[in-house]
């Protein structure tokens, strides 16, 4: 049973990835994206860990698929001719192939005696909210600020980056967003930013 | 299922991703890809989190799904702004930094 589900997810992540690189039109790379996610949220549902599938369903293939709909439906889907470096289609899979079996070998001569085996015998509560939350909120509770602080720190690069004024004036009007000189103005403006998550 | 079976899987969705970031050339797709590399990287985290038994490997992928949708946030917000400048959304045209 846990094989024949093993093997069905993986197809599913495989396919969705093949799916992402090989549409042409971007909405249907980011339904491809979704399928994988999917898939690999049952694939960790596989390998009990509970809270990152469902944190990978929601917040990934939910809130994140989301923003790349709505910026692929703002940019428009058109994607212009395929190779300007000859011979690129040909060269890349071969690249492809040559980083899966450096990958591979890299594994298999790490010599972990646990590879081959299933792992150890884990309780009902191994990667429940609760393990999860109370490993994050005391051994990791650092790392867990510093993370807090990187989304901030995004979402504040995401509306200086899209701000609406950079566009027709001049470079250097990029950063006066930022020193505090403009106003109602720019935060007017500011509201239809479509990057904030 | 053993370990190996998701490291292979891992590995193989990894390549997967650096082929498509080389032979695309939408930034957007190239972000997707970059996407399939982190999900591969994380898969690989968990799977080594259960065969050691130690749940702090997953504590780990969702740090990493953090960073992801950081990066996500960051990319498309200049992929915004390369199209309000009307510059080609085209990674060939836009390799130098000037705008």
């Amino acid at each position: 049973m846990e094989a024949v589900l093993f093997f069905l997810a993986a197809i599913g992540a495989l396919g969705g990835a093949i799916g992402v690189i090989a549409m042409r039109n971007p909405f249907y790379s980011v339904l491809a994206l979704i399928a994988h996610l999917f898939s690999l949220a049952v694939l960790f549902l596989l390998l009990t860990a509970a809270f990152v599938a469902a944190a990978q369903v929601v917040v990934y293939a939910g809130a994140v698929m989301v923003l790349y709909v709505f910026v692929v439906a703002y940019v428009g889907a058109g994607e212009s001719a395929w190779e300007p470096i000859p011979g690129q289609r040909l060269l890349a899979p071969l690249l492809g192939i040559a980083i899966f079996v450096e990958l591979t070998i890299a594994i298999a001569s790490s010599a972990l005696r646990a590879l081959s085996t299933h792992g150890p015998e884990v309780g009902a509560g191994f990667g429940n909210p609760a393990a999860i939350g109370r490993l994050l909120l005391e051994k990791f509770l650092l790392p867990f600020e510093a993370t807090s602080i990187l989304l901030l720190l995004a979402a504040v690069g995401a509306i200086v980056l899209a701000n609406r004024k950079r566009v027709g004036g001049a470079t250097a009007d990029a950063g006066r967003g930022m020193d505090g000189t403009p106003s109602e103005h720019s935060a007017k403006r500011s509201e239809g930013v479509p990057s904030i998550p | 299922m053993n370990t190996s079976w998701y490291i292979v899987l891992s590995s193989l969705l990894f390549a997967t991703g650096a082929v498509g970031i080389l032979i695309r050339r939408s930034p957007m797709v190239i972000l997707l890809c970059l996407e399939l590399m982190l999900n591969a990287g994380n898969l690989a985290l968990v799977a080594f989190s259960r065969m050691v038994g130690n749940q702090q490997g997953q504590v780990f992928a969702l740090v990493v799904m953090v960073i992801a949708a950081c990066e996500v946030v960051v990319g498309l917000g200049l992929i915004v702004a390369i199209f309000r400048r009307k510059l080609p959304l085209n990674v060939d045209d836009l390799r130098e930094l000037r705008g």
